[in-house]
């Protein structure tokens, strides 16, 4: 499953202002949210399922990118978002550097593979340092996904 | 690249991913974990592609499965610990709950 494919465009944050773990993934969901990606009623439960698994070991992997996640029913499909933090965040990452880039996913509860396939997507994306300092260069939200599409071309 | 006596034969071994939801992001960085704390190279083998067993960023390239199989192989001076060691962590439910 492509970057193209599940991050929800009018979610994503070109300028994250957000400075904690907690903040970052609460301002993620938030704007998946507004996304009307889910309910509002189900918005505190996706955020406490997302920080409950962090509590198992960051998903902060290193080289400047976090992908907090979690399964939850809320979703039909694994639907996620993009942030860029332009200061960094503590994310208690593996190499112990902040995090620039976020990529947020939310799966459904009985479809492993799609999950899987996300993240191998994102490893083989956010591994290729010109992507990366694209991103990080993009100033806004229509540029960010002008780079996802880039990446199917 | 790592200087490896050549008396050290590359131990193999093919095994099933048994966590329920495959090898995602918690069981890869544990297999990671384990894998640094020996001195032996490890490389992993699924569906024809061979990465890196103690870098997470490889691990995720691999979307293995649950069920499908993987053929780990390891040389170095503690080879023999290290495919125990990581053999029994990918065959091991545990990891996910």
């Amino acid at each position: 499953m492509r970057m193209s494919e599940f991050v929800v465009r009018d979610a994503i944050i070109p300028s994250l202002s957000a400075t904690t773990k907690e903040a970052v993934i609460r301002r993620m969901v938030e704007s998946l949210r507004d996304a009307g990606q889910f309910r509002d009623t189900d918005l505190e439960d996706v955020i406490r399922a997302i920080l409950k698994r962090e509590l198992l070991g960051s998903t902060g992997i290193g080289r400047g990118v976090a992908i907090p996640h979690t399964k939850h029913s809320s979703v039909d499909r694994l639907i996620g978002t993009l942030a860029i933090s332009p200061n960094g965040v503590a994310f208690d990452s593996l190499d112990g550097e902040p995090v620039y880039i976020f990529v947020l996913l939310i799966s459904p509860q009985d479809r492993p593979g799609e999950h899987l396939r996300a993240l191998e997507n994102i490893s083989r994306c956010l591994r290729d340092d010109a992507f990366v300092r694209a991103l990080r260069n993009a100033n806004s939200r229509e540029a960010i996904s002008e780079l996802l599409d880039q990446l199917d071309s | 690249m790592d200087t490896v006596p050549l008396n050290n034969p590359i131990l193999r071994r093919t095994i099933q991913i048994a966590n329920p939801q495959g090898l995602h992001m918690r069981p890869s960085a544990a297999f990671v974990q384990m894998a640094e704390r020996f001195k032996s190279n490890v490389t992993i083998t699924h569906e024809g592609r061979s990465v890196n067993g103690k870098s997470l960023w490889d691990l995720l390239l691999l979307a293995a499965m649950p069920g499908s199989e993987l053929t780990l192989e390891v040389d170095g001076p503690d080879a023999n610990q290290a495919l125990d060691a990581l053999a029994n962590l990918l065959s091991s439910p545990s990891v996910d709950n």
